[in-house]
């Protein structure tokens, strides 16, 4: 069966690709299987500057999911391209670069940088990172905002350009509607929800952060409804992602609209869990009457395009 | 390097107060774990506990295949452990982290120094130093009488201290308190416990070659997700991973 699918700027031979910030820049997972397998990879979020992140502890575990607030700690794009890209180029996989910031200008640098390697084929603009204090996050929720730096980049960028959505917002398909008209290449979505645990013995917030970003099963209810919204609403393809645990989730995902998924927490659960899937998947398509990864995207829909109540 | 197997609890005894033993049959070769290193248990289905859990590798039996793991139910995650039964398979990564590095020390007396939950990965260590012919001291700091565990185990390979914070075994008082009070000759001590503990050994044995073991809340623990990150003592501004660079520093390499 063929599990190929084409977006643009990437011809994924199956629509797998870890989630940024899951897999680091690859070098540890590859060591546990041939990354060769994998639809595209999407890298750690970058910024201009090289940036340590928050203090510990930076994660919680919650019910079917997890918190984290790493701080988008990297060691900045100038060092992702010296020391990290030349491993993953060995690989007969696209690279999806994963762009962070704090402001307009940062994103752009960062996104000039990336563009100017030949291994990255796609930027993944990250306006939706719940978890540092200067910036990033007001681009995820204000639709002018969004659109502005969408604009700012594409006119920079010599790759496609997907926008990483927040879900911490009331109106996602505002969101999808203005970066779509600022030119994006595709959306990506979702990023994790802002979420808190406090410590019964300490009183405190468990995280150093105190807030962090949920992830997991818990949040995949969320970004499906989020995606269904969103796939009647704009007409680039979608990368889907939320607590994706099995080749049923993937297919949840397509049927909602997405053209391709991401794997995020689950590579922690399982750090075969992205082969594995890849695995399952044929079986799981023609278990549902589906010939091939395309047939099934948008089928969720069947219904008709009648836009959903928002309550 | 890493892998993933299924393991089955083949012994399991409780030692002391919510404190349990188990050892775990592989089925990949465990010859290569060294004493420090750890594994990370699923303890959950595919929803409940998404997070493994790290516990270290307190012995390993090379003919049996078997690898010996004590820890301690404090939540949800050991709480579950605690329920799993002899003939249960465990999806366990192994080995995970850089152990002691005991290979290339020329030590010839090594002061073992391990607070509570943090001893059991000093067992394997103590008869790995033995077997090369390494005179051992221990250590071992516990809260009550209750917590006490391995202490005749200890003594297989040398003289084996206990204290209790309420007096109720051995000494009363701190680890620390046996260092002012003994004159132990050493020339490399190994520590793990909490992080206070370690503070005050680090103080006080400031001159001294050694090495710690240290803890963080884990991901991914094979160094991806960079959530057990810990600075460098160097102002350089630089962290190291404590699931893969670790979880053994050199005393000082890292802030406590
Ligand atoms: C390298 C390493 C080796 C360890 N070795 C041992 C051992 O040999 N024996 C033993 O009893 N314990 C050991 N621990 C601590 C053990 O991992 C925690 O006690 C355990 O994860 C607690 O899980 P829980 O679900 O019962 O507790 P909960 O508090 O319910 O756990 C919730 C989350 O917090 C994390 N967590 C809680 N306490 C700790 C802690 N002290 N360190 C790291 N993560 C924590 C859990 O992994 C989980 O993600 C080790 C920890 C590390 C990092
Ligand atoms: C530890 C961790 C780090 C993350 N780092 C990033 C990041 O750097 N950039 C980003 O766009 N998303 C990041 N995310 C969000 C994921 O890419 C993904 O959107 C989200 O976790 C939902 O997918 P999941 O439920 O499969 O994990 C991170 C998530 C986790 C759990
Ligand atoms: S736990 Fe993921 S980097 Fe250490």
């Amino acid at each position: 069966m063929s599990l190929q699918i084409n977006l643009p700027g990437l011809a994924l031979k199956n629509p797998i690709m870890p989630a940024s910030g899951c897999f680091g820049f690859g070098r540890e997972y590859g060591e546990v299987f041939d990354l060769n397998q994998l639809g595209a990879i999407i890298i750690k979020a970058a910024t201009k500057e090289e940036r340590y992140g928050n203090q510990t502890p930076r994660v919680a575990e919650t019910s079917s999911g997890m918190l984290n607030a790493i701080g988008l700690q990297n060691p900045g794009v100038n060092n992702i391209i010296d020391n990290e890209l030349p491993f993953l180029a060995n690989y007969d996989v696209p690279i999806i670069a994963n762009v962070a910031g704090s402001s307009v200008e940062e994103y752009i640098e960062v996104t000039k940088a990336f563009t100017r390697t030949s291994t990255v084929k796609a930027i993944e603009l990250n306006i939706s990172c719940p978890n540092v204090k200067e910036g990033g996050i007001q681009f995820g929720t204000d639709p002018e905002l969004a659109a502005e730096v969408t604009r700012r980049v594409k006119e920079v960028s010599h790759v496609p350009v997907y926008v990483k959505l927040s879900p911490n917002v009331s109106n996602i398909g505002a969101m999808a509607k203005a970066v779509e008209s600022a030119g994006a290449d595709g959306l990506s979505m979702i990023n994790t929800l802002t979420g808190m645990q406090i410590n019964l013995s300490s009183k405190r917030p468990l995280l150093a952060n105190k807030t962090g970003g949920l992830s997991g099963p818990a949040i995949k209810p969320v970004a499906i409804r989020m995606i269904y919204e969103v796939k009647q609403q704009v007409s680039i393809p979608i990368i889907g992602m939320g607590g994706i645990m099995t080749a049923e989730d993937v297919l949840e995902f397509l049927l909602a609209g997405a053209n391709a998924v991401a794997i995020g927490t689950a590579n922690f659960n399982n750090p075969f869990i992205c082969p594995e899937i890849i695995g399952e998947l044929p079986g799981v398509l023609t278990k549902y009457g589906f010939d091939s990864v395309e047939d099934a995207i948008g089928k969720g829909h069947e219904h008709g395009y009648t836009y959903l109540s928002r309550t | 390097m890493i892998n993933k197997q299924m393991m089955t609890i083949v012994a399991k005894d409780d030692i002391a107060k919510d404190t349990i033993e188990m050892k775990l049959l592989g089925s990949v070769n465990l010859n290569s774990a060294e004493p420090g290193q750890f594994v990370h248990i699923n303890v959950g289905n595919s929803t409940s506990n998404m997070l493994r859990r790290p516990i270290s590798i307190a012995d390993v039996n090379k003919d049996q295949q078997t690898i010996t793991i004590i820890f301690k139910v404090i939540g949800s995650g050991t709480d579950q452990l605690r329920k799993c039964v002899i003939g249960d398979d465990l999806d366990v990564l192994v080995p995970c982290g850089k152990g002691y590095p005991i290979d290339n020390l020329p030590a010839t007396r090594a002061l073992l120094i391990g607070g509570g939950i943090g001893v059991p990965p000093l067992y394997y260590l103590a008869k790995q130093l033995h077997e090369k012919g390494v005179e051992v001291t221990s250590i071992l700091g516990f809260q009550t009488k209750d917590n006490v565990f391995y202490h005749s185990e200890f003594e297989e390979f040398g003289s084996c201290h206990i204290v209790t914070d309420d007096g109720s075994y051995g000494f009363k008082g701190y680890v620390t308190d046996v260092l002012d009070n003994e004159n132990i000759d050493f020339d490399y001590f190994f520590s793990c416990g909490p992080t206070g503990m370690l503070k005050a050994v680090s103080n006080k044995l400031e001159h001294k070659k050694g090495y710690i073991s240290i803890e963080q809340r884990m991901g991914c623990g094979i160094g991806a997700c960079y959530a057990c990150v810990v600075p460098t003592n160097d102002q350089s501004g630089g962290f190291k991973k404590i699931c893969k660079d670790g979880p053994v520093f050199r005393v000082n390499e890292v802030v406590l």
